[in-house]
């Protein structure tokens, strides 16, 4: 299996709370990787130390080592914003920019250089095709995104993503606001995404796990318990908590 | 708490003091219209408004060298505190650690706290002696200090906390994950702040600012103190002048011997209120047609 | 050659930035610094204890006593009434007329407006209402004014924390059987306490500094008002009128005046914060 993250000996802690211990994770290339756990074990945090917006909280303790394609992320101090770049983000809830639609999505090209109107036009047609959405909005791209659906938010906020290039695709709970056809709209297009993309996902779901999961990571307080393909992960559990966690009986 | 039981009796109360606060900006427009009746009568409106003749005795008001005094004296007051305050902001809010904006938090407010006779006071004590002493010579100008510019920069230092405190409201009140969106998307922090983070608290930022220029243009007692008090149309800023609020606190009550001198008074103070009501309206209109367009 | 142009750009602002803050920070503690340093040399303890004597400004002996008590009582006196008549309307807004948000709204935006009606319009209507009503300037005509002056910040400071408490506190309350009323003085009073602590300290620091909403509303007396049909003398007042003198004694005074002002309302902001923290205890969120 070819990799494309690999996380080696992390530790976080912010002020005097250790948030992250020793993980140790190789995040296969073209595959969804899902990180399981109960809230508040760190998933959202190893999420965010992967594009560095970890860099914006503070009293952030960290050492270890993340490589992208064998280049370790972590300690570079150079082109923070190129690394971000190769990562889209899904957040929770869909937190599109203040401006109209087609803005948006021209936001991040015009952000790292591209100025030419025609290939930004012809951009953000595509990628809101990419993600199911153009026909719903062809008539009104020049209408706020904020007066979008939630679903819909969401779907630009991946076709946002999508638009500057990246190589993975980081989501963080990206379904827990919206409604199950939406829902099942952004798994789908997960499911299609991984031919192009690899792509993480943080969620709490059992279920969304099963469906979309290739590579499966369980989290628990800051550890990483178990992890393994989904098959692996779902049929033949080694652990005694990942076996709770699976039943239910987990606490 | 029994009286609480019987709600009419409350109630009544209740109601009553709502309508004196909703009948309170009518009345007070209509009692300043009733009373600058009489001058209105006797001279046409653009005379008052746009005429400098100010000749009390024969019944001549022109308002025009004071509005001009208080739009100038305004403006650049602005023109010094907004910027330095969105600067500020945005430093606090965007750049700085927490903890320095919960140091600087109380200092503001305990600032903005501090009454308008002190800027006055102080004014007279650094700003007049720094002006005529200073900075008037350096430009090769002979001034006492009692200027135009000393009553902009006492003002401006006044309406600083004032702004700035509504600035860092709104800064702190857009969620952090907007701009962790535009990072994440390869932005820098500069790019993000530019593009995304000033778009979205624009309306605010309007707003901050139209509610600095209703307390510059109505502040009495600082400006009073350091403009100087000359009715004519300053040809540099170095040079005297005599806003609106100036003009009614050193003459009401004492010239009602003068024909129509109290009218004309009252028709300053409606001039006053009506340009801070105008501006206050006009930035609740833009900033609803902008909110609608984000 | 575009990242570096963005990065210099950046870190010009920034620059800007910090000297912005370094510059606010510098003007407003020299403010304080400037008045206490002309100010504390002239204070005296008969500044304090003794209203001015014949002759006190020409620099004979006397006080601002006058001012001082004159300034508490006005202050206490708007305060309080317009803590009456403001949490009721407050209360009004949040509870009773809560499922009118348009008109609820509205009243937010009017009391706005009001706020930014300068005081000398409050002053100069205060007066012209005088005179029709045929009534000489005095400590109630400067409280009221000053009263209506000060009345939109305490009912916004309130209505700021009031509108925030979650819908299911009224329910509950109503649910255990109270009515509105009971539930607004019972209840939601102790929720917005510490805001009401903080609406009366901004109102009364706000009254006890303004001067031209009593420059012609109070009058100006050097003795201490023993009813509220006497003429008051204020701080500001006391202030503005002792540095228009030219003997230098005098102006002194003034500067001693504008510590004693300075520090009352350097007192309030502290008590302010104390007392709030203090009454922030009982507060659901």
């Amino acid at each position: 299996m070819e990799y494309k993250i690999s996380i080696q000996n992390l530790n976080l802690s912010i002020g005097k709370n250790k948030i992250l211990k020793d993980i140790n994770l190789n995040i296969p290339k073209n595959q969804v990787t899902v990180i399981l756990g109960p809230s508040g074990c760190g998933k959202t945090t190893l999420l965010k130390c992967l594009n560095r917006l970890i860099d914006l909280e503070e009293n952030v303790n960290i050492s270890g080592n993340i490589f992208l394609d064998g280049e370790d992320i972590l300690h570079t101090k150079s082109d923070l914003p190129g690394i971000r770049k190769k990562m889209g983000l899904l957040s929770q809830r869909p937190y599109p920019l203040p401006m109209n639609i087609y803005d948006n999505i021209a936001y991040g090209l015009r952000i790292n250089g591209l100025h030419n109107k025609h290939l930004i036009c012809e951009s953000v047609e595509n990628h809101l095709k990419q993600v199911s959405l153009w026909d719903e909005v062809k008539d009104r791209l020049k209408e706020p995104a904020s007066r979008l659906s939630i679903g819909q938010q969401q779907r630009l906020c991946l076709a946002r993503g999508l638009a500057v290039e990246p190589e993975i695709i980081l989501a963080d709970e990206p379904t827990s606001a919206l409604d199950p056809l939406s829902s099942t709209a952004i798994e789908k297009k997960f499911i299609e995404l991984k031919q192009d993309y690899t792509l993480v996902m943080v969620t709490h779901i059992l279920r969304q796990a099963r469906r979309i999961a290739d590579y499966v990571v369980f989290m628990y307080l800051g550890e990483i318990v178990e992890h393994g393909t989904a098959d692996e992960f779902f049929n033949h559990p080694k652990q005694e908590q990942t076996k709770a966690y699976l039943q239910g009986t987990f606490n | 708490m029994r009286f609480l039981k019987n709600e009419r009796f409350l109630n009544f109360f209740m109601y009553l003091f709502l309508g004196i606060i909703i009948a309170m900006p009518i009345i007070i427009i209509a009692g300043l219209f009733y009373k600058s009746e009489s001058v209105l009568h006797a001279n046409s409106l653009s005379d008052l408004l746009f005429s400098t003749e100010w000749k009390p005795f024969q019944g001549k008001f022109g308002f025009y060298s004071y509005i001009y005094s208080s739009v100038l004296v305004t403006m650049l007051a602005l023109l010094i505190s907004v910027p330095i305050c969105l600067l500020a902001a945005i430093y606090l809010t965007q750049y700085a650690k927490s903890v320095y904006l919960k140091v600087i938090q109380p200092v503001i407010d305990i600032l903005a706290g501090i009454p308008s006779i002190i800027f006055g006071v102080w004014g007279i004590l650094v700003i007049v002696p720094l002006i005529s002493k200073y900075l008037a010579p350096f430009f090769g100008i002979e001034t006492a200090g009692y200027s135009i510019l000393a009553g902009a920069i006492v003002l401006s230092v006044m309406i600083i906390p004032f702004i700035l405190n509504i600035l860092l409201e709104i800064f702190k009140s857009i969620s952090k994950e907007l701009p962790q969106a535009s990072i994440a998307l390869g932005a820098t922090k500069w790019q993000t702040i530019k593009y995304v983070v000033l778009r979205k608290a624009f309306p605010g930022i309007i707003s901050s600012i139209v509610f600095g220029l209703s307390r510059a243009f109505g502040e009495t007692i600082a400006v009073l103190m350091v403009v100087g008090n000359v009715a004519q149309i300053p040809s540099n800023i170095f040079q005297p002048g005599y806003p609106l609020p100036a003009l009614i606190a050193n003459n009401y009550g004492e010239m009602l011997s003068i024909p129509n001198y109290d009218s004309a008074l009252m028709f300053a103070a409606l001039i006053l209120l009506v340009i801070v009501l105008f501006f206050n309206l006009a930035a609740r209109m833009l900033i609803s047609r902008y909110e609608t367009k984000l | 050659m575009r990242k570096k142009l963005l990065a210099l750009e950046e870190h010009f602002f920034k620059l800007l930035m910090q000297l912005s803050i370094a510059l606010i920070v510098l003007v407003l503690s020299l403010i304080v610094f400037s008045i206490f340093y002309r100010g504390l040399p002239a204070l005296t303890w008969e500044m304090i204890s003794q209203t001015p004597k014949g002759g006190y400004y020409f620099g004979k002996e006397g006080g601002v006593l006058n001012a001082i008590v004159g300034s508490l009582y006005l202050a206490l006196g708007a305060t309080l009434l317009a803590l009456i008549m403001g949490l009721p309307v407050a209360m009004l807004m949040n509870i009773h007329l809560r499922k009118f948000k348009r008109l609820v709204n509205s009243i937010r935006f009017l009391l706005d407006l009001l706020w930014g009606i300068p005081s000398i319009v409050y002053g100069a209507f205060g007066f012209s209402v005088m005179i029709v009503l045929g009534v000489k300037t005095s400590l109630l005509a400067g409280i009221i004014t000053v009263a209506l002056f000060i009345l939109p910040i305490m009912i916004r400071a309130i209505d700021e924390v009031l509108k925030n408490v979650p819908v299911g506190l009224l329910e509950a309350s109503m649910s255990l059987g109270s009515n509105k009323s009971q539930t607004s003085f019972m209840v939601y009073i102790r929720q917005c306490s510490s805001a009401i602590v903080t609406a009366i300290m901004i109102s009364f620091g706000r009254a006890i500094g303004d001067a031209a909403s009593v420059l012609f509303t109070t009058g100006y007396t050097d003795s201490i008002p023993t009813s509220l049909t006497q003429p008051t003398a204020t701080l500001p007042l006391s202030i503005f009128f002792q540095l228009s003198s030219p003997i230098r004694e005098v102006q002194n005074r003034a500067y001693a005046s504008a510590a004693i002002l300075t520090f009352i309302i350097l007192f309030i902001s502290v008590l302010a914060r104390v007392l709030s923290n203090k009454y922030n205890k009982n507060k659901i969120s």
